[in-house]
């Protein structure tokens, strides 16, 4: 295999060896050495852990195990995505991370300390995002520091700053409805930046949006979290997007949700989707992923019979 | 603009039938007024000063009765829109309570306050504050959920998580209930205006009566309607259309 012009040869030399294996920059269980573009405050104590989370919900008087003893370690700054059919709970435990449900068992610990209620330690971007559409651009980003009683000078000065960074200084004064769906993502992403989480939590958030519009924003977290050097939990179904912005991809099995897997992504940093690399490491994952699909079409099929 | 020509023809064969009708003498002018007769009442009513002092005090009557119902309705409807055992017991009573006509607060009212302005205002409010009060409640439940989940999530708790996020998000469901209730509001008002001398219009009307001036009745039920179309269609529509035209609900047109 030739090696990729457009790449750096530095960024080359740990994965060069791409016969060897198709799961050519993954390692099993290993924490790796910090690529080109990390944030700097990797650290080995975890930033949340889970700790046999259980939910279980009452459907029709059956009881249905939703997630099964999840157990969980994020590293402070780390890019944590997790992957998994649809059912298998993946939104429940940002849920519960945030704060906004509670499990049936176990317990999350955030620095140490056991989560109870939402925090703004822990800033979750629903898959809706959940825009104020009431407000504008502006007034949605500064809503939590207006929660947290921040002056208004301080509110206004960080709204600035977060709209540049995501790059929408110029449509502060528009409403959200008035934005394309690419700017409404960025939007939700400067408000959750602008309360300062040490923990972002988000919940598919790019997956109504067109290719283009998603790339694009790809790039943008990617450097927003190298810059900020928050601890990220993103869900997502696409193995691929995972493997583009995780340090880690977990996969989940379907009902009831387990950790099934992790893998340690070590490709360089910043990547690209269409990236050999990430397409291969991708697809390693997809093998296992895939097992659980099925299961969850089956069931689906099932429950349509 | 086929619905206006309609309209203009319609209401154009109305008015000449009552004229033609008028102009006949059939019945008497104190049963049956003639269009000039009502005219003249209208004119010398604005003229004397006493359908503008009517206006201003039922009109204050609304305001202050309203308020307290949309105050009271708002409390109400959010409290039994968030307890299941409030929405088990009062949310049941407000519901069999609605198909109780306003007016038959007003015996009720009397005994309490005596024949006084705060009587009006008790039917006024019981009129209005039911249909608020439910849809409160209503638009609490329609409001989509990830918006207390969002506010939440962004650090707002208690009243600042009503202020800001509950109450705005939803605006747009409950303004339908505001405008029923204002609707409520000024039938009861105008009800309880009639039993004695309030200064308002129902006792303009009710004066007509006594004197046998029909043409005063006539003049004052077109002031009345004038009124409830002005508010319900002018006000409430526009605040409606806003409301749906910032939250980004408005219907493609």
């Amino acid at each position: 295999m030739t090696p990729n012009p457009l790449k750096k040869p530095a960024s080359q030399s740990a994965f060069s060896d791409h016969r060897s294996t198709a799961r050519a920059g993954m390692v099993f269980w290993k924490t790796g050495a910090a690529p080109a573009l990390v944030p700097l405050r990797i650290s080995e104590k975890p930033k949340v852990a889970l700790q046999g989370i259980s939910v279980t919900y009452g459907v029709n008087g059956s009881r249905l195990l939703a997630l099964d003893n999840i157990e969980l370690k994020v590293r402070a700054g780390e890019f944590l995505c997790i992957v998994g059919p649809s059912g298998c709970g993946k939104s429940t435990l940002l849920h519960l991370i945030a704060g906004l449900q509670k499990p049936t068992s176990g317990q999350i610990l955030v620095d140490g300390q056991g989560v109870e209620a939402p925090g703004t330690d822990r800033i979750l971007i629903f898959q809706e995002l959940g825009l104020f559409p009431w407000l504008t651009v502006a007034e949605n980003v500064e809503f939590g520091m207006k929660m947290k009683n921040i002056s208004k000078a301080e509110r206004e000065e960080k709204t600035h700053h977060y709209l540049r960074l995501v790059h929408l200084a110029q449509f502060k004064d528009s409403y959200t409805h008035q934005l394309s769906g690419g700017m409404r993502q960025r939007v939700a992403l400067a408000r959750a930046l602008a309360t300062e989480p040490d923990v972002l939590l988000m919940d598919e958030p790019f997956a109504a949006l067109d290719a283009q519009t998603r790339d694009l924003l790809h790039d943008e977290l990617e450097r927003i979290w190298a810059e900020t050097g928050r601890t990220i939990i993103f869900v997502t179904h696409n193995v691929r997007e995972a493997v583009r912005l995780g340090d880690r991809v977990v996969l989940l099995t379907f009902r009831p949700g387990r950790v099934k897997r992790e893998f340690e992504v070590e490709l360089p940093r910043p990547r690209h989707l269409e990236e050999v690399d990430v397409a291969r490491t991708a697809r390693a994952i997809l093998e296992d992923l895939r097992e659980e699909i099925n299961k969850s079409l089956e069931a689906e099929y099932e429950a349509h019979r | 603009m086929r619905r206006i020509g309609r309209q203009v023809i319609f209401y154009g064969i109305l008015f000449g039938l009552w004229f033609v009708l008028a102009k006949l003498k059939i019945w008497p002018p104190y049963i049956f007024p003639t269009p000039w007769g009502v005219a003249e009442s209208l004119g010398a009513g604005f003229q004397d000063h006493s359908f503008w002092i009517a206006i201003g005090v039922s009109m204050k009557r609304m305001l202050l009765g309203y308020g307290i119902s949309v105050m009271l309705g708002m409390v109400l409807g959010l409290a039994v829109a968030s307890n299941k055992f409030l929405e088990d017991t009062i949310g049941g009573l407000l519901v069999s309570l609605q198909s109780l006509p306003s007016i038959c607060w007003l015996p009720l009212a009397v005994l309490w306050f005596g024949l006084t302005e705060k009587a009006i205002l008790f039917v006024v409010v019981m009129g209005s504050l039911l249909s608020v009060t439910i849809a409160m409640e209503d638009g609490r439940k329609q409001m989509p959920k990830i918006y207390g989940m969002a506010g939440r999530n962004l650090g707002a708790r208690g009243f600042k998580l009503f202020w800001y996020v509950l109450l705005p998000a939803s605006l747009p469901f409950i303004v339908s209930g505001l405008k029923q209730g204002w609707a409520f509001a000024w039938r009861s008002l105008i009800s309880g205006e009639m039993i004695f001398v309030s200064l308002g219009l129902g006792q303009l009307l009710m004066m007509g009566r006594d004197l046998n001036d029909m043409s005063q009745v006539i003049a004052v039920m077109i002031l009345i309607i004038a009124i409830g179309y002005i508010v319900d269609g002018l006000v409430f529509k526009t605040v409606e259309r806003r409301l749906q035209n910032k939250w980004g609900l408005a219907p493609a047109t």
